[in-house]
């Protein structure tokens, strides 16, 4: 603060954009360092062993990738489809003006949002246990769609009130005044604007319902039934070697990637409209 | 200042009342709206015509009162509000066109959904309405293509399109570019030409004192005066009619017809304007004509 009222001439500071120039290179350099120090000490071979066996990679993908991976997809999209419909009539019943539809919705979006996801599907797999000849058709994908589909409602139905919220109050107005019944405004004007700003949030949700699917396991399913994460862990441990997991890990990342850059595009696209 | 010979009303309000909380918004307001008559509402900012307005189609339900909507009462807990709705237009200052529709779906949706016309039928009838207010090349346009006064006046087509019997107006041409204004006021003074039942509420001077057969001018709740818009605007007898007069007309001074003639001189010997014969104002002044209505 004194450099102004001191006489003498005061020492050249370095400009912002020559101080965060510097910064930039210590912290390259340190990077450049760590990853050194990482390729010296680190054990390649039994890295490769672990993680990048040739002859399991091959296995792995021949043996029945392909059924885990479609298992893992129709796991999960039937899920989304259930958690979408629900999450749309729960996000309904939680804006009606009907009291006891508020507090249901409330309760159920509660209760399955504060439930670890792993809990309903051990419930769900005892289900049959429980309550004698209880069956849910389609097994196993029924009892998944299910499952997994009540734990994304919860989250979907506060993702489609959000969305509902942000129509403005004048396109109601505006179709109330034409005539429409409100069950009709909220179907033909209302819903569709609201799905139009919520995809963004919506595939995101997908996503985590990509990588929550890997939670079926604990239903105990049979061969067939496996998805990507059950059938990698599976053969990882007949084999002692992680690899298997790491092309599990691979193929998740060959679902999610697009979608992720997919949610990307349009939320840039979203920005740009507005 | 003649006594034109009295058609059937159309809207009746009695005593109307309504408070938001503890603040008293219509503090008792009367009037009628008759078969084929344009009444304009005027009146300061906040005085509660807006809410008079969308009172008459319970976007807002009155405190107290009655309104009676072709003989019917409407603040009834048990009136059918959608069969008295789609009697009614209603044109918004902020255009409120369906964002995720088309120019023709923005006019066919509310036909096929609540008259259950045909698509064809309604599509027939949509572009009927569209040509009417001069927009039939947007008809695939999406409202965010569309220009402030090319909203307005698709929200215009989208009212009539579900054959109104009579249009309620909230500051249509408020929210536009100064330039946009004729051609909204143009189709309106057209409407108005056809025997349109409107109520108003706006701050065009110029269009009350043109097209109105009766003006009201509204100040902290109450109706001050109503009369002919000669007499309303022309020559108030109550001095809050004056000041707000005073206040409005003397910055620019609005002419009557201002619009027209500005419309005109931007159009003169333009070669490419894109709806210039449709919104050719129609028959100036049709209060001139005085019988032209029936
Ligand atoms: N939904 C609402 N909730 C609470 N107060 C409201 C509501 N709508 C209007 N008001 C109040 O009612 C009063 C009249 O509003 P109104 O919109 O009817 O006035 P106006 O005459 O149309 O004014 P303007 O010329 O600015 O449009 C204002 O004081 C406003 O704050
Ligand atoms: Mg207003």
């Amino acid at each position: 603060m004194s450099a102004t009222h001191t006489e003498a001439p005061p020492k050249k500071k370095l400009s912002p954009r020559r101080r965060a120039q510097r910064i930039r290179w210590v912290q390259y350099a340190v990077l450049v360092g760590v990853a050194l120090v990482i390729a010296f000490v680190a054990d390649w071979g039994q890295i490769q062993q672990q993680f990048f066996r040739s002859d399991l990679i091959r296995t792995t993908l021949t043996e029945g990738v392909g059924g885990a991976l479609k298992n893992t997809i129709v796991y999960t999209a039937g899920a989304f489809v259930i958690g979408l419909l629900l999450g749309t009539v729960l996000a309904l019943m939680r804006l009606s003006s009907v009291a006891p539809y508020r507090w249901i919705a409330t309760i159920w979006i509660e209760f399955f949002r504060g439930l670890p996801a792993i809990i309903v599907f051990i419930a769900f797999g005892l289900m049959s246990l429980a309550f004698e000849g209880f069956v849910i058709p389609y097994d196993p994908y029924g009892t998944v769609w299910v499952a997994l589909g009540l734990v994304a409602s919860a989250y979907m139905a506060e993702t489609i009130r959000a969305g509902i919220q942000a129509v403005p109050p004048g396109q109601i107005e505006a179709a109330r005044s034409l005539g429409m019944p409100s069950g009709v405004a909220t179907r033909k004007i209302v819903l569709p604007q609201a799905f139009r700003v919520i995809t963004p949030p919506l595939t995101n949700e997908l996503i985590l319902l990509v990588k929550d699917s890997s939670l079926v396991y604990v239903l105990g399913l049979s061969a067939s039934g496996y998805e990507l994460t059950k059938y990698g862990r599976q053969l990882s441990s007949d084999n002692a070697s992680l690899t298997p997991l790491v092309v599990a890990g691979f193929c998740y990342l060959i679902i999610t990637l697009p979608l992720s850059i997919i949610v990307r595009r349009m939320e840039a696209r979203q920005k740009k409209e507005r | 200042m003649t006594a034109p010979t009295p058609a059937a009303p159309i809207v009746e309000v009695t005593d109307l009342h309504k408070s938001f909380g503890a603040n008293d918004v219509l503090r008792g307001l009367s009037a009628t709206i008759r078969q084929g008559e344009v009444v304009c509402v005027i009146g300061p900012s906040g005085s509660g015509k807006s809410t008079f307005l969308r009172c008459i189609n319970l976007l807002e339900s009155p405190t107290s009162g009655s309104i009676k909507v072709g003989g019917e009462e409407v603040n009834d807990p048990d009136c059918d509000i959608d069969a008295i709705r789609r009697n009614m237009g209603m044109v918004f200052q902020q255009f409120n066109l369906f964002p995720h529709l088309s120019v023709l779906e923005n006019c066919t949706v509310a036909q096929t959904t609540v008259l259950k016309r045909s698509k064809d039928e309604a599509q027939a009838k949509a572009r009927e309405n569209l040509e009417k207010v001069g927009l039939s090349e947007k008809e695939d346009a999406f409202p965010a293509q569309l220009s402030g006064g090319q909203q307005q006046r698709v929200a215009i087509a989208r009212a009539l399109s579900m054959d109104p019997k009579l249009m309620l107006f909230d500051e249509p041409t408020s929210a536009l570019d100064p330039e946009l204004v004729g051609d909204v006021l143009s189709v309106m003074r057209r409407l108005a030409s056809e025997g349109m039942t409107m109520f108003v509420v706006t701050h065009e001077m110029a269009f009350a004192r043109d097209v109105a057969d009766r003006v009201i001018f509204m100040d902290g709740g109450v109706i001050v005066e109503e009369g002919a818009p000669e007499q309303v605007i022309g020559e108030p007898t109550e001095e809050r009619t004056k000041v707000f007069l005073q206040r409005v007309l003397d910055p620019t001074h609005v002419e009557a017809g201002a619009e027209d003639a500005a419309y005109a001189k931007r159009h003169v010997g333009e070669v490419a304007a894109d709806d210039v014969d449709e919104r050719h104002p129609a028959t100036h002044g049709r209060n001139g004509g005085g019988a032209g209505r029936g």
